[in-house]
């Protein structure tokens, strides 16, 4: 639809906007699988409270959100198998990665740091293969 | 305080993925459907994001220090190892299948049921997994 871009770019900047406040007020790079992942390796719990407060109003605040405003549908898949092993793939891949769309695609770029450059290369090209075979090659999703 | 603007970061963080449609898996997929029926919409997204995010780290040229205190995030060596490429290799395969990343993941969980909660425990382990997993291809590759 015609408006899909704006409300995307609206609400880009209201990302890129929440990322140079915790940048600018906090100190800290706002990447979501940085943040979350520190808390389940324990590696960041130094910093801990911080990270649970974040992640506790990224989950309230859209389901809020989407409740007053009548609820959203994310279209996620019904196949299990498939959700459990796309969230897998996520969770090491972006640690290992060091970064996921928020840290290494919206802080790295705007940095204008290699690895973020590189990293979002790689996932968007490693995805856009993947979906491209699963889609139009074997007609599976 | 920091818990105060952490909060109001991710609350806003988390607004934004709803309003731009980033929590829907369809727009997502769609972008990665350069053979289809593809959907720029992600691009907008970031490109919106980036520009404040921009400022920011322009801004942090001429800070001495955040506004709470401590020191804005040094610049990591710019190394393109092998885990960068494995890992995001990876991730860009479980974004394909699923349509979801880890704020999307996190930001949806209210309206996404049993099956975002699969998502969410799976992406949580292959979390806590990660270490491990870098420690044994260490051995093998060097990925350091």
């Amino acid at each position: 639809m015609l408006t899909d871009w704006i409300y995307g770019l609206v609400g880009g900047l209201m990302i890129g906007s929440a990322g140079a406040m915790y940048l600018l007020i906090n100190g800290r790079i706002m990447g979501a699988s940085g943040i979350l992942g520190g808390l389940i390796d324990r590696s960041g719990w130094s910093n801990g409270a911080e990270r649970v407060a974040f992640v506790a109003a990224l989950i309230v605040v859209p389901g809020v959100i989407a409740l007053l405003s009548g609820g959203s549908d994310a279209h996620l898949s019904g196949n299990l198998w498939v959700v459990a092993i796309a969230g897998l793939l996520v969770g090491v891949g972006t640690r290992l990665a060091g970064g996921c769309t928020s840290g290494h695609g919206v802080c790295g770029i705007s940095r204008l740091t290699w690895r973020g450059i590189m990293a979002t290369v790689i996932y968007i090209l490693a995805g856009a293969v993947l979906l491209s075979l699963l889609r139009h090659a074997w007609g599976l999703i | 305080m920091r818990l105060i603007f952490a909060a109001l970061a991710g609350g806003l963080f988390g607004a934004g993925l709803l309003v731009s449609g980033m929590t829907d898996t369809q727009k997502v997929q769609g972008w990665l459907d350069v053979f289809g029926d593809w959907d720029p919409t992600l691009a907008f997204v970031m490109g919106g994001a980036i520009i404040p995010m921009a400022i920011a780290w322009f801004a942090t040229t001429r800070r001495a220090a955040p506004v709470l205190g401590g020191t804005f995030p040094s610049r990591p060596p710019q190394v393109i190892d092998n885990g960068l490429i494995l890992g995001s290799t990876l991730f860009g395969m479980g974004w394909a299948l699923a349509g979801l990343c880890p704020g999307p993941a996190l930001a949806s969980i209210s309206w996404t049921g049993g099956a975002g909660l699969v998502f969410l425990i799976t992406m949580a382990a292959g979390m806590f997994a990660a270490p491990q997993v870098r420690a044994r291809l260490d051995m093998y590759w060097g990925m350091a």
